[in-house]
């Protein structure tokens, strides 16, 4: 009768002997000492990072729901027409402007009413609106290395191009990023139609966030349809719920022209997405009305 | 170091020599290691009027002829430059104004300044004379320094002696000893040709010869002239300091010899003359606010487009002699940069007026560049602990300019209500969000009935939020107004049709008017209309509009949306 090996070596990796194991585990231990090594965290002990500061929207219903807004991240509130995104665009300006916070609203459209923004509360010194609605020609000194001193020369007009709202919009953003110091920065999206509001690039919302991360920035954008993807920090839907006076007018369809009057919107808030918490897991909604404010 | 401790009552004296030729280096300091001449005169009849070090070791000396020169190929020919010089000059009393209020201009090219007790405050005298030429080199200037206990010894020595001097009192004489005697003419050599001549005659060739000459035999021969040059030979002359004021005016002119076409040199040159400015603007612990750009064009002629737009676009600011297309008498183009805080940044200046030129450009070829700043006292702020986030004033009035290039400079600035009911009564200002003090100041007097700051990790905001009954329903502005035909029923709007926004029209659902408004009636410009709160059923629901009827031209407008 012969007796079987304790360890077959002709197997290697089934059986490992106590010397080998001995070994290895010695060589890991050296190997974990050398400093390039050991400078390596585990992905478990990596760090978390900080949850930007969050700051108020304006609106009690939308802290209430999110939080606030968060500093560093961009921000964006999607909805229809009529469906109240103004107004939580005024009341956030409102907000930061009564935080003493420098605020600049990129108006691609050049839609916003100053008397609506007055009436809001917001404070016109603290406030850099730019209107880029407006078709501007724009000279080609920014590209070329040198221009001529005489205006209107042939080759300055055959540089000259008409910029679109939405590219000038882009490139303000940039700068107003880039400048720093800015509480609040607004993109006014709402009545850009979809197809250019999709065009915009997804690099350009990467640059917007990577340049207000670790900054006081908050980056608010509104616009119809979700346009920032993931790089959209919190994302909130907004939709008419009902309009009050219309729906009561509505049926009371007896009543003079003259004698009814638009008390506001009910609107509905739904947080679509949050980067700062855990991902609800159903829809959470919040519901807050507005007031036409006479005059 | 101790020898400077013996000097009582101590004077320091600047001088460059050379002054017209450093005048012209100061803008075009890449000239300094060639040769370089400066001619006077008109064209025909020109002679060299200074020349730097380079040039005099090249032979070439002052009163050539033009026609002399030509044959030294290295040499540079610059004109001469009385502006340039000026400001040259005033840059050099800049200098000495930043050390001592007691100042004496001798003449263009040199100062004297009084540096009674300024020993504590800069240090020795070899110290301060040393800053006094750095800071003179700062300003664009290669000037000796001599400080001397006596006032024309200080003179004397920064004439004869290259760089910095300090002479012990006491040792005058035996200092300056080594001088040639042209140095107690300075620039008036010419005139004294006489006496040069003389001294040359008998010998004297140095100071220390002058000095030992005997009193009473110099006295016959000379007069009471030759005791006071001797006096100044041997440093014992008293003379009192007459200290002048000089006007704070910070300007430079750049004369150029070739008409400017294209705006990067443009912008090399001012540079050079924005960097100058606030040379000496920081050496007066002074910034500026407004900075004033001349240009005087070529032939004192512009085109008729470039007089048009300039006149289009900024006519408070743009002031061109000449009408449309004539030629002017001074043919001068005029910019002004207005800035909201005192800064003191060259840089930041000069991306100003770039991007200022390139929005309103000259029209014509530059022949001189004139620059000028006003000063006022910098800007002192700190950021206080509880401050909110401010864009830097800096930074801010670049990105201001440069977001003015791409929507136009009205469509940028803060917001203005009008005291009026018309719509669209607003208008666009400039937008300088308060400074840092006043913001400081507020943050102080909040803090002072004890602290009520919360830090806090969630919602850091101050104020309180609105409640949600109290939102404002904003209105979205159509601009421009979106043009519609309505159709009326039992006398309110039933049906709205917009030919260019398809998505806007269709039956109204719901309408509340009209609210009747009108105003300036009394002017050509009144206004008289009827709006309408209207729900019209969308795509994506019910949207409310805002629908105007013009009474005085019967026009349906829809002004904006209610969102």
């Amino acid at each position: 009768m012969s007796s079987l090996p304790l360890v077959s070596t002709a197997a290697p990796g089934r059986f490992v002997p106590v010397a080998a194991r001995a070994r290895s585990m010695l060589v890991l231990e050296r190997l974990s000492a050398i400093p390039k090594l050991a400078g390596v965290t585990p992905a478990a002990r990596l760090d978390v990072r900080p949850a930007p500061q969050m700051v108020s929207s304006g609106v009690r219903e939308i802290d209430a729901l999110t939080g606030g807004f968060p500093r560093g991240c961009l921000t964006e509130v999607c909805g229809p027409a009529s469906s109240g995104r103004t107004s939580v665009l005024l009341a956030a300006l409102a907000a930061a402007t009564r935080r003493r916070e420098v605020c600049a609203l990129v108006d691609i459209n050049d839609a916003l009413n100053p008397y609506s923004a007055a009436a809001a509360g917001v404070d016109f010194e603290k406030m850099l609106w730019v209107r880029c609605g407006h078709l501007h020609k724009s000279g080609s000194p920014q590209g070329r290395p040198s221009a001529l001193l005489r205006a209107g020369s042939v080759t300055e007009k055959k540089n000259e191009k008409i910029e679109k709202p939405v590219e000038q919009a882009l490139r303000v953003t940039d700068l107003l990023l880039q400048s720093g110091g800015f509480g609040l920065v607004i993109i006014d999206l709402g009545d850009t139609p979809l197809k250019m509001a999709r065009r915009i690039p997804l690099a350009s919302w990467f640059r917007f966030q990577r340049a207000v991360e670790h900054t006081a920035t908050v980056l608010f954008v509104i616009s119809q349809v979700p346009c920032a993807q993931t790089c959209t920090s919190l994302l909130l839907k907004v939709s008419g719920k009902k309009l009050s006076a219309v729906s009561s007018q509505l049926s009371a369809e007896t009543s003079p022209a003259h004698a009814q009057l638009l008390d506001g919107l009910q609107v509905q808030g739904e947080l679509l997405r949050s980067r700062l918490d855990r991902k609800p897991a159903g829809s959470v909604t919040a519901a807050f009305a507005t007031k036409v404010q006479a005059g | 170091m101790n020898q400077s401790l013996n000097v009582l009552m101590p004077f320091a004296c600047i001088f460059v020599p050379d002054f017209p030729v450093e005048a012209l280096l100061r803008a075009e300091p890449e000239l300094r290691l060639q040769p370089l001449a400066v001619l006077e005169g008109k064209a025909p009849l020109q002679k060299v009027f200074a020349v730097n070090e380079n040039a005099r070791r090249a032979g070439i000396d002052p009163g050539m002829t033009k026609l002399q020169i030509e044959a030294c190929h290295d040499l540079v020919l610059r004109a001469r430059s009385l502006p340039q010089e000026a400001a040259a000059h005033a840059a050099l009393l800049d200098c000495a104004q930043s050390f001592s209020p007691r100042v004496e201009a001798i003449g263009c090219d040199t100062i004297v300044l009084d540096l009674a007790g300024l020993q504590p405050l800069f240090g020795p005298l070899p110290k301060i004379a040393r800053a006094l030429a750095r800071r003179a080199f700062d300003l664009g200037l290669k000037a000796s320094v001599a400080v001397a206990g006596n006032l024309d010894t200080a003179v004397l020595a920064a004439r004869g002696f290259f760089g910095v001097t300090v002479i012990p009192e006491g040792k005058e004489a035996e200092q300056l000893g080594s001088l040639p005697v042209e140095v107690l003419f300075g620039n008036s050599a010419e005139e004294s040709a006489k006496v040069l001549e003389t001294f040359s005659r008998w010998g004297i060739r140095k100071l220390r010869d002058l000095a030992a000459l005997p009193d009473v035999a110099l006295s016959e021969r000379l007069g009471q002239d030759g005791i006071r040059l001797q006096a100044l030979a041997r440093g014992v002359t008293s003379r009192t300091l007459v200290p002048v004021e000089p006007p704070l005016v910070f300007e430079e002119v750049i004369e150029l010899d070739y008409p400017l076409v294209l705006l990067e040199p443009l912008a090399f040159l001012l540079g050079r003359l924005l960097e100058q400015l606030c040379a000496r603007l920081e050496a007066r612990s002074l910034a500026t606010q407004e900075l004033q750009l001349c240009l005087e064009l070529q032939n004192g002629y512009q085109s008729d487009e470039s007089a048009e737009l300039a006149r289009g676009l900024d006519p408070s600011t743009s002031l061109r002699a000449g009408g449309r297309g004539r030629p002017s008498p001074h043919g001068l183009f005029r910019r002004t940069l207005r800035l909201p805080v005192p800064l003191l940044d060259s840089r930041t200046f000069l991306k100003l007026l770039q991007l200022d030129l390139k929005a309103h450009p000259p029209g014509a070829p530059i022949i001189k560049i004139h620059l000028a700043a006003e000063p006022v006292r910098p800007r002192a702020a700190q950021h206080g602990l509880f401050l909110s986030p401010s864009p830097e004033p800096e930074k801010l009035e670049l990105t201001l300019a440069r977001i003015a290039g791409i929507v136009g400079e009205s469509k940028v600035g803060s917001l203005e209500l009008l005291d009026t009911h018309r719509p669209e009564g607003f208008c666009m200002q400039r937008f300088a969000p308060e400074t840092f003090s006043s913001q400081r100041h507020r943050a102080t007097e909040k803090n002072n009935p004890g602290f009520s700051f919360q830090l806090s990790s969630k919602i850091s905001s101050v104020s309180p939020c609105l409640r949600g009954d109290d939102l404002v329903t904003a209105l979205r502005i159509f601009r421009p107004p979106v043009d519609a035909a309505v159709t009326m029923q039992d006398s309110k709007p039933a049906c709205i049709i917009c030919p260019k926004n398809k998505e806007m029209q269709g039956e109204i659902l719901w309408a509340a008017g009209p609210w009747r408004s009108s105003g300036d009636w009394w002017e050509q410009e009144g206004w008289a209309r009827d709006e309408w709160d209207i729900a019209v059923q969308g795509e994506t629901g019910i949207a409310l509009y805002r629908l105007v009827r013009d009474r005085l031209n019967g026009r349906w407008i829809l002004e904006g949306t209610y969102d």
